[in-house]
């Protein structure tokens, strides 16, 4: 048996936001019955691009935070773009403890915390047309998953 | 996110209740900052047995904390973290600067 389902969410880069995005994603995935791990690494690494997009894509203003979520039987795919100023140096931004905000108290650690909860981060980022993070979580064989 | 606080034998006990994340940062940092900032107090310990989740601004958070207070000789310690916010001080290394107790 198959599944497949997606789900599209758009809003604005406000850090209200957050909490809605994140339990919405997590809550979207719980058809395929993951674990309690999965879902709350799910929940942080959506929180962590989130707060990229609202932290740096649109300094000054406020713009439209997309994700998409492509549910199968053995993956998790979710994408968070925003269309705000991008990444001049993508490999740099991933650097476990960079940030380009280091007044502000950033701990430089959003890819790094992405990249060890979830099973693959690609970053995609062109300057003044945004930015997109894909992040990817394989899931184990469930024997029951995608019930009633 | 909701912060309860109180100073017993010299100590300050710091309770997070609920998310801690962009949105609650800057009421945390200000919460905490009015409270060490005349510390009658020689040590600091952050009960997390209520805060549900924390992402890297918290870790950027609580940094910020231990900068001011490492100025002064204050130790920071962390007990109860639930399984997810454990994760995230492991792997950023958190432990090694605020030590969790039991």
């Amino acid at each position: 048996m198959s599944y497949n389902n997606e789900l599209k969410l758009e809003f604005l880069s406000l850090s209200e936001n957050e909490g809605f995005a994140r339990s919405c994603v997590a809550s979207f995935c719980l058809p395929l019955n993951p674990s309690v791990e999965v879902i709350t690494d799910i929940k942080t690494a959506v929180s962590e691009a989130v707060t990229n997009c609202v932290v740096h894509a649109y300094p000054n203003t406020v713009g439209k935070i997309e994700i998409l979520v492509k549910l199968t039987q053995n993956e998790i795919y979710i994408s968070v773009k925003d269309f705000g100023v991008g990444i001049e140096d993508v490999i740099k931004a991933k650097e476990p403890f960079y940030t380009s905000k280091p007044e502000s108290e950033r701990s430089g650690m959003g890819f790094t915390v992405m990249e060890s909860f979830m099973d693959n981060v690609t970053v995609t980022s062109k300057i003044n047309v945004g930015t997109e993070v894909v992040l990817i979580k394989k899931l184990e064989e469930v024997s029951e998953a995608v019930g009633g | 996110m909701n912060i309860k606080s109180r100073i017993y034998n010299n100590t300050l006990y710091i309770m997070l209740v609920g998310e801690l994340d962009e949105y609650s940062a800057s009421y945390t940092r200000n919460y905490l900052d009015n409270i060490i900032e005349t510390p009658n107090f020689n040590q600091v310990i952050i009960d997390l047995s209520e805060l549900e989740f924390m992402d890297s601004t918290g870790i950027g958070v609580l940094i910020g904390r231990y900068k001011k207070l490492k100025s002064q000789k204050i130790p920071i310690y962390i007990c109860n973290p639930n399984l997810h916010i454990e994760k995230i001080f492991k792997m950023t290394g958190l432990y090694e600067i605020m030590p969790k107790i039991s």
